[in-house]
């Protein structure tokens, strides 16, 4: 009897800790790519794609186990332009917990990085621009370099952290 | 497309052997004529061509001098005197040929357009037709991202994703492998020339000729664990890739010492440069000697001492693979400059 309801117990809390992943990973990241005109200068130039965990091989091969063993949940992504010129991506991860996005954040090198204020950390470089906020990590790369690419990267940032939910 | 003027390897600077490679002068015809395609070649050559002014002033390769710089690398891999020549010596008419690109790295790091578009003009001009000629990767969609002009069916060159017309039913193995391979090669391919791009990969330490073989099966997604160590090295071993394999053409107009696969802008440079071979396996040797040199100018670790040196190369040469040379005394290393 005993045993039947320790089973029981850890099956239900199994099932809460489930629920709660899911909960998470279903946060609505969607939200967090601002629409043509919202950010002064970009327009999205294509719509949202997403990958759950076990297909993000399929965006970025190879580099999938990384965020995996960080407990990547889903990554979305979305091409942009600025000023109808410079082309550039935006991808979102969100992991399981804030260690995680921490996890890979501090697993790249800083380089020559510019330490900037948004979310919980940031690096603003020449071309692009990485910051985690709570459990996501997100990374807006331009194609070409420009003038004017690190500050509209800057903005467009503190856009996309805006509208993410923590 | 424009046509390139006659280029003869007068016009570049050879340049002396880096490191223990040897500067030699093996006969072409050995490559071509080999036995057994796609065995090891007892003393492979491995050219890298590069150009300073690949971009001129701006930001895009110029076709013009891609199709110079790929000229110079075939003539140098081929010992021809024209450009012709060694597609002659590389494919025949009626031949289906299939460029294996990369396009996963989106618009900015995925095999080099201007590059695609000059290969798919000296392969007319050695008596292909266009419609025998298919650009492809996994997915149609990422290569659209890429750049490429999506085209199925006329009299035309063909470009699609496997995601079009799907794998075989039947696995095929190969040693820790077993994978179903894309209807593409199988179907529409008699030969394979590979086009991969220079990276840094964070799983098998670095991405070239050996690992772009990940983009013919259903399941790569299964290989990665161990530095993909010997996955790739088994992938390359599947009879239907390896006997259509005949030449490889790095695109090193970019390239990535950290931070790979995907595109990380300040991880990256621009070597201006086409790595070309007939041996996969040299030709991954040298380029990740490349990546190690950008490595140690940017101060970071070895691949090794990150724990992530390519031991699939080293698996590639062995003696059951024997899919290349991985020694460097046994490679030999040819640098061209392209004059200003």
């Amino acid at each position: 009897m005993k045993a039947e309801l320790l089973t029981r117990g850890i099956l239900s809390l199994g099932l809460t800790l489930l629920a709660a992943g899911c909960h998470r990973g279903q946060t609505n990241v969607a939200a967090a790519f601002p629409a043509t005109g919202e950010i002064r200068g970009w327009s999205r130039t294509s719509d949202i794609r997403s990958f759950e965990a076990g297909d993000l091989w399929k965006y970025i091969d190879g580099e999938a186990e990384k965020y995996l063993k960080a407990g990547v949940l889903k990554a979305s992504t979305a091409d942009y332009k600025f000023q109808n010129s410079l082309e550039a991506v935006v991808d979102v991860y969100t992991m399981s917990k804030a260690e995680g996005a921490a996890q890979v954040f501090n697993s790249e090198p800083a380089a020559d990085a510019r330490l900037v204020n948004m979310g919980d950390a940031a690096r603003l470089f020449r071309q692009s621009l990485i910051f985690r906020k709570g459990p996501h990590l997100v990374r807006i790369v331009v194609y070409e370099e420009s003038p004017e690419a690190p500050e509209a990267l800057l903005s467009f940032g503190h856009g996309i952290e805006q509208r993410l939910p923590r | 497309m424009k046509k390139s003027p006659n280029t003869t390897r007068r016009e570049f600077l050879r340049t002396c052997v880096a490191g223990a490679a040897v500067l030699g002068a093996s006969g072409a015809l050995e490559f071509i004529e080999s036995a057994e395609q796609g065995a090891a070649i007892a003393k492979p050559k491995v050219i890298i061509a590069r150009d300073a002014m690949l971009r001129g002033s701006g930001s895009s390769v110029d076709s013009q001098r891609m199709v110079k710089l790929l000229d110079q690398s075939m003539q140098a891999l081929f010992d021809g005197d024209r450009p012709a020549e060694p597609w002659k010596k590389l494919v025949r008419p009626g031949d289906r040929v299939g460029l294996k690109v990369n396009a996963l790295g989106g618009r900015a790091f995925s095999s080099n357009l201007q590059l695609v578009e000059a290969v798919c003009e000296r392969l007319q001009e050695a008596g292909i037709r266009a419609q025998d000629i298919v650009i492809w990767d996994r997915d149609t969609e990422e290569l659209e991202r890429a750049g490429f002009h999506i085209a199925a069916g006329g009299n035309r060159v063909q470009c699609f994703g496997t995601d079009q017309v799907g794998y075989e039913d039947d696995l095929v193995t190969y040693g820790s492998v077993g994978s179903r391979l894309s209807k593409i090669l199988t179907r529409n391919c008699d030969i394979l020339i590979n086009l991969p791009v220079l990276k840094d990969h964070d799983g098998a330490g670095v991405s070239m000729a050996l690992k772009n073989m990940y983009g013919v099966i259903h399941n790569p997604n299964k290989y990665h664990p161990n530095g993909c160590n010997p996955y790739i090295a088994d992938v390359n071993m599947l009879p239907d890739i390896r006997a259509r394999m005949r030449l490889t053409i790095c695109d090193a107009t970019t390239a990535t010492y950290e931070g790979g696969p995907g595109y990380k802008p300040q991880y990256s440079w621009r070597p201006s440069a086409l790595l070309a071979a007939r041996d996969p396996v040299a030709l991954d040797y040298v380029g990740w000697q490349m990546i190690e040199r950008k490595r140690a100018e940017k101060g970071l670790k070895t691949l090794q001492a990150d724990k992530r040196d390519p031991l699939y190369i080293a698996t590639a040469a062995d003696a059951q693979h024997r899919l290349g040379i991985d020694d460097p005394k046994r490679i030999t290393l040819i640098e061209l400059q392209a004059d200003a």
